[in-house]
């Protein structure tokens, strides 16, 4: 059951504490990783000191799904190993977001072929997509300023039914 | 220094000699399978289809020096005829898979090569010239790799395999 509906009763307009939430939320996004591929390097530079990700509470990368909110998809995604990326993400504990780092998560980018998942949208939901590649660290924190703000709106709620995986 | 004894030196071998001819070239130094690969002339119309190709290389491993080169092509047909190398380079184990992987070509001593690089359950040879294009055999995901019009949508269907 999502924290607002434990600590106020049914019925209760909870939109104080969703902005509460919402707003601590988005300052400690604990992101994890998912780095196959040349896009990685740019999320070193991105998180290192130089542009600092920490500025934005999302500098502390977890390597496990379960501790994580925030699965960052950065590189080319394979078909083999499509199920691993879906089974990790099913592994993160709601509210969860998905950030698309790069052309190749966005949309394959020009691994137009046989082994490109074409788009990771068609495996897992993603809340934010990030062009580029690879992206300037600059357009990293763009995006992140922008999934903060998507954050900060639905308070974190889980808004999706997910169905079950055959 | 002496100058290589052969360098770059192209050779080609019927591909039921290729065993005896790789062998031979072992005995006389040549200790590194630099690559193994292969090329599909199917638009050129080529019998046999296929050309496998073995770069040799002669290694002075105590002073690090080139000391020649050769390149060895042997024309095979997607019938296996070639005769692994794996226990002469023990590299060639995995360069065979990648040839049987992408091009479909066998080795006669090796009923049940396994795919290198595409998992168990793909169908075909993606580097063969006549796999299509645009063909798709994802594991997970949408038929053919359509995409889902909203970001949110959330579909999964089972395993899917080329047809
Ligand atoms: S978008 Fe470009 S830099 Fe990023 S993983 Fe793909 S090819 Fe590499």
């Amino acid at each position: 059951m999502p924290l607002e509906e434990t600590i106020a009763p049914a019925g209760t307009m909870t939109t104080q504490i969703d902005a509460a939430l919402g707003w601590a939320r988005k300052y400690s996004i604990f992101q994890y990783p998912f780095v196959t591929a040349c896009c990685g390097m740019e999320f070193m530079s991105t998180a290192a000191s130089h542009y600092d990700l920490d500025r934005f509470g999302a500098g502390f990368p977890r390597f496990s799904p379960r501790q994580a909110d925030c699965l960052m998809v950065v590189g080319t995604i394979s078909h083999k190993i499509a199920p691993v990326l879906r089974r990790i993400y099913d592994q993160m504990a709601e509210p969860k977001w998905v950030i698309a780092f790069g052309v190749c998560t966005c949309t394959g980018g020009f691994y137009n072929n046989y082994s490109t998942v074409q788009g990771i949208d068609t495996i897992v939901p993603v809340d934010l997509y990030i062009p580029g590649c690879p992206p300037r660290p600059e357009t990293v924190i763009q995006g992140l300023v922008m999934l903060q703000e998507k954050i900060q709106k639905t308070g974190g709620r889980p808004r999706r039914v997910v169905e079950a995986a055959p | 220094m002496s100058a290589p004894a052969t360098q770059g030196e192209r050779r080609e071998i019927p591909a039921a000699d290729a065993r005896a001819g790789l062998e031979a070239l072992k005995a006389e130094g040549f200790n590194v399978l630099v690559d193994l690969t292969c090329v599909d002339y199917l638009a050129q119309k080529r019998a046999p289809r296929f050309d496998v190709v073995y770069r040799l290389m002669k290694l002075d491993a105590a002073e690090g020096r080139d000391l020649g080169r050769v390149e060895i092509h042997c024309a095979a047909d997607a019938q296996p005829v070639l005769r692994s190398v794996r226990d002469l380079w023990p590299v060639a184990d995995w360069l065979e898979r990648e040839v049987w992987d992408m091009f479909g070509v066998g080795f006669i001593d090796r009923p049940d090569i396994k795919r290198l690089l595409m998992y168990e359950t793909f169908v075909g040879h993606p580097l063969r010239k006549d796999y299509p294009i645009a063909k798709r055999q994802p594991l997970i995901g949408p038929k053919s790799g359509e995409k889902a019009d909203s970001p949110s949508f959330n579909i999964l269907k089972p395993t899917v395999v080329g047809e």
